[in-house]
């Protein structure tokens, strides 16, 4: 029965490794990286990746999908360049309905029984227009204290590695070690486990929508922070890459098998995947190909691995 | 009836009815659990066990009659969250732990009361104290993710946290078939467990297929059959074979078996499984109904699933499929539930008409017509939709979507859940003519009398065939004794 690494630490042990193959690589093309400037510079666009990777796995812990995540963070940054700047408190209650809105979605897929793919791509909609509403062109202002955040340079490391270590920990402790977060993961893995103890799912689900919902709006604000500026489409990549993040991390679409730390690293792999691709000279044309490709090939280590361990595992 | 009763039970339940449908689940079922008391409950398929457990621990509300949890009536509000509250713990038939968190992380959500700072670490304790007491020498640590368990491990750990209290009572912990995936040391540990508890002053209601063990642990057994309550005695009045009869319905009538004509030795089978693990190696004759019996759940699906396996490609649809399947589970692996009576019956047939590609309308509609008529479905228009038929007709047209392809072996799971005794008349008839005709039927049915119509049967019992029986030998009685025999040591 003993084995050298359990499922849970080879779950974050293989992107870990990734995400170092892949530094290494980097550093070999390009030397230069190699310093505070360097890293700061690879990794700066981490951040709100990370950020709403792990929004996309809190949705992904019990079971759902959330196709609306690029659309929202988008939003969100829309309303942080715009009233979060000119009327903060304004803003302040704008985010907080986009929360109890991502609660309520919660609770209609529940009580529904809807698809939460299907509900979560028609919200998508919603929230792209809400942004064009708000910032029709490209424009608008990050907050002081934002921008200031984002910039600052803290001594032995760049802001951008501290702050995904940060974030780490933070979803770690959330997601990982508190009750609240068993909870959470137990009714991916088991639902009726958990209704049977006299839990209300409705109310974990709802729970869950509205932490994916701060996560996410954490991530709008911080993308506005680094480009001081938004676009009502200036994430729409991150429904995607939020995905691509959460399974690189070692999460699975279902069964509540989930890894914060893992997706954040996923999240660094992927931003390091592109800078990587463009030391290569890889014309940006072929840069996504080559991106899916990589995302293969780590998940192919990940299939054959696991394998293997159930093979042992029935041995 | 003893002492005891002075006290109030801790669960009463009066007059309780519950119908599925057509079914009667429960046909009016009296009955009362007292402190310091272990009941075994025992019945076969069907009986209405199942659904008493889950009315006492609140997942199912009752048609009629009430309640009573610790002398208080409860008949309207009785719900999980009231059940819990009130100490009632269930260890179900089918493991319900969450496989991705670990062992604590389960403690956990089973107690809500483990909150606040340190919950990890008490959570710990308090499983590990509890293992060690029912089960010494477990090899569990609470930190392992339960999908690394083994099954066994897996229900020692499902026991335990039923039976573990942090700040909430436990008064009445009900057993459903706890021991089915643990060896005889291990059971033997659980029944002495159970012995102290209810010692203690615990109520516990033990269900198992094994009689031997119920008759050890428990203090009076109470038998079910169709819904019904047929005896409560103390576990001392009873015998193993004593309570094989009392299971059993009344001779039951029994339908004109065809002769089981003996087989010519040199004669192949048309389906044959090697026997591995089994007592008897699997084998069907052309033109036999050959029926899977025991309790559900004992492998009987799983075989058949392998058989269709064998006996088809997964990568090309044959133009002459060998074997057919009769889903039992209608709404998950059946019906095409937007699609037309006729689509969902001429599904299997279409490659066979198919012209280069196109689908063949006007046969399919023929064909759609020959077997309404023949199969009797109720329905003035093929082209309605599959759902406005009642779960009889719907089975019905999954019948002729299965002897309507050319397919020598029709295997079916249990298709007759849920349908009603005429249409259940309507289909014997059907399968014997195809049977006569040289097609070959393996039958799984939970149901004793469509197990009896069978010209041969194979019982079931932990995954593997215990018995066969064949022409005369199948009879009810036979089947149970089978099916609930000793556990082998």
């Amino acid at each position: 029965m003993r084995r050298l690494v359990s499922a849970d630490a080879l779950r974050v042990l293989v992107p870990a490794m990734s995400l170092a193959v892949l530094l290494g690589a980097v550093f070999y093309l390009q030397p230069r990286t190699m310093s505070y400037t360097g890293l700061n510079l690879l990794f700066n666009l981490a951040v709100p990746i990370a950020l709403a990777t792990l929004a996309q796995m809190l949705i992904m812990a019990v079971n759902d999908l959330d196709l609306s995540m690029g659309a929202f963070v988008s939003f969100a940054a829309c309303v942080t360049a715009t009233f979060l700047q000119s009327a903060p408190l304004l803003g302040l209650l704008i985010l907080a309905a986009a929360v109890a809105v991502y609660a309520g979605l919660g609770v209609i897929i529940h009580l529904r029984n809807l698809p939460a793919i299907v509900v979560t791509l028609g919200m998508s909609f919603v929230w792209s227009g809400l942004a064009v509403l708000i910032l029709p062109s490209p424009g608008g202002a990050a907050p002081e204290w934002i921008r200031a955040i984002m910039t600052v340079r803290p001594p032995f490391a760049p802001m951008a590695i501290v702050a995904s270590v940060l974030i780490a920990v933070i979803a770690h402790l959330i997601v990982m070690r508190s009750s609240l977060g068993v909870v959470l993961r137990g009714v991916g893995g088991n639902r009726r486990s958990v209704e049977r103890a006299g839990w209300s799912v409705v109310r974990v689900r709802a729970m869950t929508y509205a932490l994916a919902a701060v996560f996410a709006i954490l991530a709008g604000i911080s993308l506005v922070g680094l480009t001081t500026a938004a676009d009502a489409n200036i994430a729409m990549r991150y429904t995607l890459l939020s995905i691509a993040g959460v399974i690189l991390g070692g999460g699975e679409f279902v069964g509540g098998r989930v890894s914060p730390i893992g997706a954040v690293i996923g999240a660094l792999t992927l931003t390091l995947a592109a800078s990587f691709l463009s030391f290569l000279r890889i014309s940006p044309d072929w840069q996504i190909g080559a991106q899916g490709a990589i995302l293969i090939l780590v998940l192919a280590i990940r299939l054959v691995l696991n394998r293997r361990e159930n093979k042992e595992k029935r041995a | 009836m003893n002492d005891e009763s002075q006290l109030p039970a801790v669960i009463a339940v009066d007059g309780a009815r519950k119908s599925f449908g057509a079914v009667k689940a429960l046909d009016g079922v009296d009955f009362t659990v007292a402190p310091g008391q272990c009941i075994g409950l025992v019945g076969h398929n069907g009986a209405g066990k199942s659904t008493l457990v889950n009315v006492i621990n609140g997942g199912i509300t009752l048609d009629q009659g009430t309640i009573a949890l610790a002398g208080q009536n409860h008949s309207s509000g009785h719900s999980i969250a009231r059940a819990r509250s009130g100490g009632i713990r269930c260890v179900f038939q089918e493991l319900s732990l969450c496989p991705n968190l670990t062992v604590l992380e389960n403690v956990r959500i089973a107690h809500r009361t483990l909150t606040g700072f340190g919950w990890r670490t008490r959570a710990a304790k308090l499983i590990s104290a509890q293992l060690d007491t029912i089960f010494p020498g477990h090899g569990i640590s609470a930190g392992s993710v339960v999908g690394d368990l083994s099954i066994a491990q897996r229900q020692m750990v499902e026991i335990a946290t039923a039976f573990s209290r942090d700040s909430d009572p436990v008064a009445l912990v009900i057993l459903d078939e706890p021991t089915s995936s643990l060896d005889a040391s291990r059971a033997h540990q659980l029944i002495e467990y159970v012995k102290t508890f209810t010692a203690e002053g615990g109520a516990v209601i033990f269900i198992s297929h094994i009689l031997g063990e119920i008759l050890e642990a428990a203090h009076r057994v109470i038998v079910m059959r169709d819904g019904k309550v047929v005896g409560d005695r103390p576990a001392s009045e009873f015998t193993v074979p004593g309570l094989v009869q009392a299971m059993g319905s009344v001779a039951a009538k029994r339908q004109a078996r065809r002769e089981t004509d003996a087989r010519a030795s040199g004669e192949a089978p048309v389906v044959a499984r090697p026997q591995h693990t089994d007592a008897v190696a699997f084998r069907a004759f052309r033109g036999e109904l050959v029926g899977l019996a025991g309790l559900s759940g004992h492998g009987q699906t799983e075989t058949l699933v392998d058989l269709y396996k064998s006996l088809s490609s997964d990568w090309r649809a044959a133009r002459d499929p060998k074997a057919a399947f009769v889903a039992g589970d209608r709404l998950i692996d059946g019906i095409f539930p937007i699609w037309s009576i006729l689509r969902n019956m001429s599904i299997t047939v279409l490659a066979d008409w198919s012209r280069r590609g196109f689908v063949d309308v006007a046969r399919e509609i023929g064909f759609g017509g020959d077997w309404k008529q023949r199969i009797g479905i109720r329905s003035d228009d093929l082209e309605n939709p599959i759902l406005s038929l009642s779960g009889g007709n719907q089975q019905k047209a999954l019948f002729a979507r299965a002897l309507g392809s050319r397919a020598e072996v029709v295997l079916m799971d249990d298709p007759m859940r849920g349908v009603d005794i005429g249409t259940k008349q309507d289909v014997y008839a059907m399968l014997r003519q195809e049977a006569d005709k040289g097609r070959t039927f393996v039958w799984y049915s939970t149901e004793m009398d469509e197990v009896s119509v069978c010209d041969r049967v194979y019982v079931f019992r932990d995954g593997r065939i215990v018995a066969e029986l064949a022409g005369d030998a199948v009879s009810e009685d036979a089947i149970l004794a089978a099916s609930f025999g000793e556990r082998a040591a």
